[in-house]
């Protein structure tokens, strides 16, 4: 059997007394688009940044590949046990935010070559040309040498996925991708996620697009109360909720 | 003028004296500015409290009080702890190094201030984009946050240098031969006050004017991809 690119067993996440992530478990196999849907508040975000540590789950385990993240309990406080390790997971866990957050004070082709000159060290010439074509694959070319302020938000987060896709990921996290976006940029962004998924990448996308989740994604996960309400093939799910949770949500969507 | 021809030696040693004293206790403060900036961001409880004593303390006594408590309380100090422990004969404070020692502790609490709010200016999610490229944190430091901090911390940099350059005309109460200290007794000698004050004057607004020019050029370069308004 070969391993998930993805698997996450029983994260939960407390913030004080509020227990945010009440155990979720979820597993993607390459090439699994998984949709994240849930009304805000539901967890969906934070399950995404306990994925890649950006916030640590009091609870709960993460395979890349079949390699464990290892958590250890120092004086009571759960922390990575080799802050080395989550280093070098992270560099293939990439994540797209719903800020873009490029860094302001790189040039667009600075920004997509920083992880790869600095972190996996690849040559600054082969980063470069890597760099252009990922700007052509998200129709940027003629930007390479604008600052991240000179763009449309539209234009810095398909700047962001090129960031990302210069990792070359296992998997890409998408922590709402078109939510600061003006209405009329969210299709070029949704466009260039469409071209991802089919050519075969291993996403997890939490997002209120609906039509994004029902055509483009494999399978759909939907959040309540930071739970896993309801999953699976998305013309089973949108068709036919089971839950009366689910049934509010998309009504309220619509 | 011949007056100041015939005394420029000593305005000119005193002129060395100030920038030098300047420089170093620049240096110092910046060191304690950014290490006070860590402090005070860090996770630690300790590192806060410490941090927020430190600043505290330093910038509610005046600057005249701190110089001459450390020159002469700081040299009484040392000795009684090398008698008590034996470990030093008799060690002598020069003034320079109490001045500069002094005037970088303070600066050393506004700075410490100016980095912090610079650090907090930069945008969370720009760290978190570094983060979850697996940056490290040293990486995330240099390359992300660094280059911003300065950027951010150029105008707070700016005033706490022309103030602390100011401040080092303070020293001449502890006796140290800088600027004001060379001008003030030659003027004394000469019956020529006024004269040797006005240099004093025009030098300073010199060192000040040159200042600037240095800020605006570390500006211009810290500033990529700025718009400006």
């Amino acid at each position: 059997m070969t391993e998930p690119a993805l698997r996450v067993e029983n994260i939960r996440k407390s913030f004080g007394d509020h227990e945010v992530l009440k155990g979720i478990s979820m597993t993607a196999a390459k090439g699994d688009v998984v949709a994240i849907l849930g009304a805000s508040g539901s967890g969906k975000s934070t399950f995404l940044r306990c994925i890649n540590l950006l916030e640590t789950p009091s609870d709960g385990k993460v395979w890349l590949k079949g390699e464990e993240m290892r958590m250890t309990d120092r004086r009571g406080i759960r922390r990575p046990a080799d802050l080395k390790q989550v280093e070098r997971m992270r560099a293939k866990l990439a994540m797209v935010f719903q800020g873009f957050n490029l860094w302001s004070h790189m040039t667009v082709l600075e920004n997509i070559i920083e992880g790869p000159v600095h972190v996996l060290g690849t040559p600054r010439r082969e980063a470069r040309d890597k760099a252009a074509a990922l700007l052509a694959k998200v129709g940027l070319s003629d930007r390479a040498d604008y600052y991240p302020a000179h763009l449309s938000g539209g234009q810095q987060q398909r700047v962001a996925i090129a960031r990302a896709l210069a990792m070359e990921p296992d998997v890409m996290l998408f922590d709402e991708p078109t939510s600061a976006l003006d209405p009329e940029l969210v299709g070029e962004v949704l466009a260039v996620m469409r071209a991802l998924a089919d050519e075969g990448r291993t996403m997890l996308v939490v997002t209120h697009e609906m039509a994004f989740a029902r055509d483009v994604s494999t399978r759909t996960v939907f959040l309540h109360q930071g739970q896993v309400c309801e999953e699976g093939a998305p013309d089973d799910l949108f068709r036919n909720p089971q839950t009366q949770q689910f049934r509010a949500f998309l009504s309220r969507m619509n | 003028m011949d007056l100041l021809l015939e005394y420029r030696e000593q305005l000119l040693a005193g002129l060395v004296t100030t920038v030098e004293l300047a420089l170093a206790s620049l240096v110092l403060s910046v060191t304690l500015g950014l290490l006070g900036a860590w402090a005070k961001l860090s996770a630690n409880r300790a590192a806060n409290a410490l941090a927020g004593a430190y600043t505290t303390v330093v910038r509610g006594v005046p600057d005249l009080v701190l110089i001459m408590l450390v020159f002469f309380g700081g040299q009484v100090t040392v000795n009684a702890i090398g008698t008590a422990t034996g470990l030093w004969d008799y060690v002598e404070i020069s003034q320079f190094v109490a001045g500069a020692l002094t005037i970088g502790v303070i600066f050393g609490a506004y700075f410490t201030e100016t980095f912090r709010g610079a650090i907090l200016a930069i945008p969370r999610g720009q760290i978190e984009a570094g983060i979850s490229t697996g940056m490290s944190r040293p990486l995330v430091f240099r390359r992300i946050i660094w280059p911003q901090m300065v950027r951010y911390a150029v105008p707070g940099f700016g005033n706490n240098w022309l103030v602390q350059l100011k401040t080092t005309a303070l020293v001449s109460v502890i006796g140290l031969q800088d600027l004001v200290y060379n001008a003030f007794s030659a003027g004394r000698s000469t019956g020529a006050l006024f004269t040797f004050m006005a240099a004093a004057f025009v030098i300073y607004l010199a060192l000040t004017a040159l200042s600037d020019l240095g800020l605006r050029a570390l500006e211009r370069r810290y500033s990529r991809g700025v718009v400006r308004a």
